[in-house]
């Protein structure tokens, strides 16, 4: 058949020499490669010790933003619950209290506010979504756990921890 | 004094189990870390600081896995195959001389359990036994592929002790004697080591024993790819973990075994020109016999980490038609070389 690429080759077909054919020499050849290899530096990352660092556009585990004065900076709307496609967001809103001007930002706030990890694709809509720039993927992985349930994330686990001392804070 | 005789080989012989056990257990964590290492990854690093604690955990582990008789499996044999090929493989060791003698006040003790004066007989019969463990697991399966892998053992088996046999004809008539107490004294320093005689020798017994202890590129009897698990297919628990061992102790024994057939065994060179009193030198001979047999071992495993598995008729090809000519034209050139040294020097 006519070759269509030109670029077909034939090689041609050498018996083996005497050297090639006790194959000693090419034991000697492959040991020679698995020692190099013995001592070369490992590749390895001992992963909980040392961990990879992640990219910038990276989206891991949510985390729900407190604002400049330390308040949560979710006021409940639901737009988030509204644009997951994988319908991982539920919350159950509330009326902010006389007194409680110092914990959440807005005069609604979410009381409940729950992300199942599973469920979730980590697609980022959700942060797209926010009209008050309260929720983030900025975190790492989400660990493995062992049971359904333990995969539901409340809020102890999603709100950010406090970078002020709510003690120290005058109450308004 | 018959009594204080019993008492020291009894005492030599725990020991010597001992070390067995304990290197074969520390075998299975030196492959896994060389396997590693040539793979550019650490290895188990995880038990203990270096993974040395890994053995412990995998022989727990074993312990306490489910046991499965198959219910098709002859039991009683079933029972034995592993058992069989643990005890032969820890009974091989019983002629190798590990040392010279060490004398505390008046008494002098041989750290060799029995110079029997046919031990390298004695260890040919015993490692031709060895495979009788494997058949016997493997038949006892009621398994296809265990069956296979026992097949395959038994005839690579026959195959490679010939020319293994032929290798030691060779190296009997330049020693004049089958005592492996005797062979490895005649070894004395380092210019004397039999490997020098014979290396063409040593080649056919290292690729034999290779073979013989079932290792990579010999170990069609397992050979995972195609039979699954060869002949321990369907073992389990400690039963598998018992097969493991033997091959692992099977892998020490014959490091030990060309060690001091071919390398000197406890000789070191300038052994005897550095003023050393007589228990010294007895105790860096055993220290230098180990380094050579830890060498054997770390060999076994980089070759096992650099060639891939014969195909069985390559595997026959080289048995029969390169290594046994090849033994018998080192016999020929051997008996040469003795004439022409008896008659020109």
């Amino acid at each position: 058949m006519q070759s269509l690429s030109n670029r077909k080759k034939v090689l041609p077909q050498v018996p083996m020499t005497f050297w090639e054919r006790i194959y000693i020499p090419a034991i000697l050849k492959g040991m020679a490669i698995t020692l190099r290899h013995f001592f070369k530096k490992k590749t390895t990352i001992k992963y909980p010790e040392e961990k990879r660092p992640y990219s910038k556009n990276f989206r891991g585990m949510h985390s729900l933003k407190r604002d400049e004065e330390g308040r949560e900076r979710c006021t409940a709307c639901g737009l988030c619950a509204l644009s997951c496609p994988a319908e991982a967001i539920t919350m159950i809103a509330a009326e902010r209290q006389k007194g409680e001007e110092h914990l959440y930002r807005e005069e609604k706030y979410a009381a409940v506010y729950e992300i199942n990890m599973l469920r979730c694709i980590f697609c980022g809509l959700c942060e797209e979504a926010c009209p008050k720039e309260a929720i983030y993927l900025d975190g790492p992985h989400v660990p493995a756990d062992y049971l359904r349930k333990d995969f539901i994330y409340g809020k102890d686990k999603l709100v950010e921890q406090p970078f002020i001392n709510l003690e120290e804070l005058p109450v308004k | 004094m018959e009594l204080v005789f019993v008492i020291e080989k009894f005492v030599l012989i725990v020991i010597i189990f001992v070390i067995t056990l304990v290197i074969a257990m520390y075998s299975t964590l030196a492959e896994r870390k060389i396997a590693g290492f040539m793979q550019d990854r650490p290895g188990p690093d995880r038990a203990g600081p270096f993974g040395i604690l890994q053995p412990l955990c995998d022989g727990g582990k074993f312990f306490f896995k489910e046991e499965i008789i198959p219910a098709g499996a002859h039991k009683s044999l079933f029972v034995m195959g592993p058992a069989l090929a643990i005890i032969t493989a820890c009974i091989t060791s019983a002629v190798i001389p590990w040392g010279q003698t060490l004398t505390i006040g008046d008494y002098a003790i041989e750290l060799q359990v029995a110079d029997v004066n046919i031990g390298i007989l004695y260890i040919f019969g015993v490692i031709a036994l060895g495979v009788y463990g494997i058949m016997l697991g493997g038949w006892a399966s009621n398994n296809k592929f265990s069956l296979m892998g026992a097949i395959r053992a038994a005839s690579q088996s026959i195959s490679y002790e010939i020319s293994m046999g032929l290798s030691i004809i060779a190296l009997l008539m330049v020693t004049q004697t089958l005592s492996m107490k005797e062979i490895v004294a005649q070894q004395e320093g380092f210019v004397n080591w039999h490997i020098w005689t014979q290396p063409l020798g040593f080649l056919i017994f290292i690729i034999c024993s290779f073979a013989e202890t079932n290792r990579v590129p010999f170990d069609l009897p397992e050979c995972e790819t195609e039979l699954i698990g060869g002949y321990h297919t369907e073992y389990s628990s400690m039963k598998l973990g018992l097969f493991m061992f033997s091959e692992y102790i099977n892998m020490f024994v014959s490091s030990a075994v060309m060690a001091s057939l071919y390398f000197g065994g406890y000789n070191f060179p300038f052994m005897y020109d550095m003023g050393l009193s007589e228990n010294w030198i007895t105790i860096i001979g055993v220290i230098v016999f180990f380094i050579k047999i830890f060498a054997f071992i770390f060999f076994f495993m980089w070759i096992r980490w650099t060639l891939p598995r014969f195909r069985y008729d390559q595997l026959m090809n080289l048995g029969w038609k390169m290594l046994i000519p090849l033994a018998i034209a080192n016999i020929v050139l051997t008996g040469v070389f003795t004439i022409l040294k008896d008659t020109l020097f």
